[in-house]
Order: C-alpha cells, then sequence, then structure tokens
C-alpha cells in the first residue's frame, strides 16, 4: 500500500499526527535518558587517562551532534519552504531553531566543563569552540531574525535564507578537528568504527537517542502551538475539541 | 579558583553530576515548561478569537 506523504505536509493532517505522536516520544527518551544515565555512571568503567570526568561525554557528545544535526535538519526545511512554498516547512524550521540552540548551550557549556580539568581551562578560540559558538550565533540570528518581521511567512522565507547559507558552517565543524590543528581532540567515533570501551559506546548511543527522541518530542509539541497561532482564523482550528472546550 | 581546581579534582562525580547533567536537566525542564505555556496561552488566543467572531 503506497502512503502519500503529501498528505503530511499538510498542517491539519500533520496536527493530529503530531498530537500522536508527541507521548511515544516523550515516554521512549524519558526511558532512555534512565538507562544511558545508568550505563553510563554505573557499568562503564572509569577511563585510565581522565578519570571519572569524562562521563560528561555521554551529554557533550549527543548533544553536539544534535546542535548540528537539527542545523541541518532545518535548513533543509528552509529549503523546502523555499522551493515548494509548503507552509508547514516554514513552522518546523521555527519550532527547531530554540531546541537547537539550547542543544548548542548544552554543548558548549559542558565542553568548557570538561575543558576546565582536562586542559586547564573553559575556553579557547580553538577552531571547533569557535565554530559550535558560531553556530549558537546562528541558531539565535535566525529566531530573532523570524522574530522581527511581522508577516509569518515573509519572516519564514527571510529567515529560512539565513538558514541555508549558515549551514556551511556544519562541516566546518565536524571536519576542523581534521582541517586545522585545534586543542579540541580529533574524532573518537568515525565511520571506520572505534576504539572505546563497549559500555561507553552504549551509554554514548543510549544517550544520542534519548536526545534524538527528546528533540522530536519537543519539537513535535512547539510545531503544534505555531500551527495552531498561524490557523487561528481557519474552520479546522475552530472545530478541534481542545478549542471547542 | 585554585578552591575550585582542588574541589573538582576531590569530587570529580559531584563536579561532572551537577555541572553537566544537572544543568542540562534544568535547561531540559525550562523548555518543556515553555512549551507547555505557550500551548495553553495560544489555545486560550484561539479560543477568545473564536468567541469574539461568535458574538459578531
Amino acid at each position: 500500500m503506497a502512503i502519500n506523504w503529501f498528505k503530511y505536509s499538510s498542517p491539519t493532517t500533520f496536527y493530529g499526527l503530531a498530537g500522536k505522536m508527541i507521548p511515544w516520544f516523550a515516554v521512549s527518551a524519558a526511558i532512555l535518558f534512565a538507562i544511558g544515565l545508568y550505563i553510563g555512571f554505573v557499568v562503564a568503567p572509569v577511563d585510565a587517562q581522565q578519570g571519572e570526568f569524562y562521563r560528561i561525554i555521554f551529554i557533550h557528545v549527543p548533544a553536539s551532534m544534535m546542535s548540528m544535526f537539527l542545523y541541518m535538519v532545518m535548513a533543509a526545511y528552509a529549503a523546502l519552504g523555499l522551493v515548494f512554498n509548503t507552509r508547514l516547512s516554514g513552522m518546523m524550521a521555527s519550532a527547531l531553531a530554540p531546541t537547537g540552540a539550547l542543544f548548542t548551550l548544552i554543548s558548549l557549556w559542558t565542553g568548557a566543563l570538561w575543558g576546565k580539568p582536562m586542559w586547564g581551562t573553559w575556553w579557547m578560540w580553538d577552531a571547533r569552540m569557535t565554530s559550535e559558538l558560531i553556530l549558537l550565533f546562528l541558531y539565535l540570528g535566525f529566531i530573532a531574525l523570524h522574530a522581527s518581521i511581522d508577516d509569518s511567512r515573509r519572516a519564514d522565507r527571510a529567515a529560512a535564507l539565513l538558514a541555508i547559507v549558515g549551514s556551511v558552517n556544519v562541516p566546518i565543524i565536524y571536519f576542523s578537528v581534521k582541517w586545522w590543528n585545534t586543542l579540541h581532540q580529533g574524532a573518537t567515533i568515525k565511520f571506520t568504527g572505534t576504539s572505546m570501551q563497549i559500555a561507553m559506546q552504549q551509554a554514548m548511543f543510549t544517550m544520542l537517542l534519548a536526545c534524538w527522541l527528546y528533540s522530536i518530542a519537543v519539537v513535535l509539541a512547539r510545531v503544534r502551538s505555531i500551527i495552531l497561532s498561524r490557523e487561528r482564523n481557519t474552520v479546522w482550528i475552530n472545530e478541534l475539541p481542545e478549542v471547542k472546550q | 579558583m585554585m578552591g575550585l581546581d582542588i574541589w573538582m579534582r576531590e569530587n570529580p562525580l559531584v563536579y561532572v553530576w551537577i555541572g553537566s547533567y544537572a544543568v542540562t536537566l534544568v535547561i531540559f525542564l525550562v523548555e518543556i515548561a515553555t512549551v507547555v505555556h505557550k500551548r495553553k496561552v495560544t489555545l486560550q488566543q484561539v479560543r477568545l478569537l473564536r468567541d469574539a467572531g461568535d458574538e459578531n
């Protein structure tokens, strides 16, 4: 049976679908966070060189990955909105930006916390850290630009351009540790494999999956409010049970 | 600063927990509260708009 995916690009259909999916993603995220923290703090052994401090990895690496991934998803939705002029794309891009910005903030914060005991400093103007900071400014710029334009469709288009141009920063963040001599270590997990101990890997991937599911739940909840707000003058919104109450 | 350096080396797990995981939890809780609040406010606005439309 073929699924008509275009059906879900309509806010009318997507609103109900998102409402049904949120609890599943939220509960799964909470369970996986608990499992990930258990493996990370109880099962995974102490690192030979970094001692207990390395355990920041279980939130730092997933947050950093999510910050880049969410930006690319946001830019993809923004591009879809520009190309196909679909209403939902702009809404999804604006719903993704705050979560992406928060993951970037968590990444920078936990990185600084890890840097202090390992490198002796909270911050360095190192290529990886600086490009991640620029990512935070890009997210904040997207949010500010969108908020500064009253017409939501025009705001979507203007902010979409910023998101697309800013996406060039994501590969710069990823490859910065290869292209330049950085204080930040190179990638531990590569496409060719990893030298990490198995319990450490399990904790990190569980936390990554938890962050992913959390992001989906929170973004879907936010986009439902955006849909409600933008479509408030339509008949279908006024016929929703939660509006009729 | 020296005091913090000594404290973090003596209590690495507390430093990791409070500094990164507790802060992350607070950020997540604030985000969830903001999203829930935004939904409540938006629903109220939509209902008010509908009621105003009914009166006209």
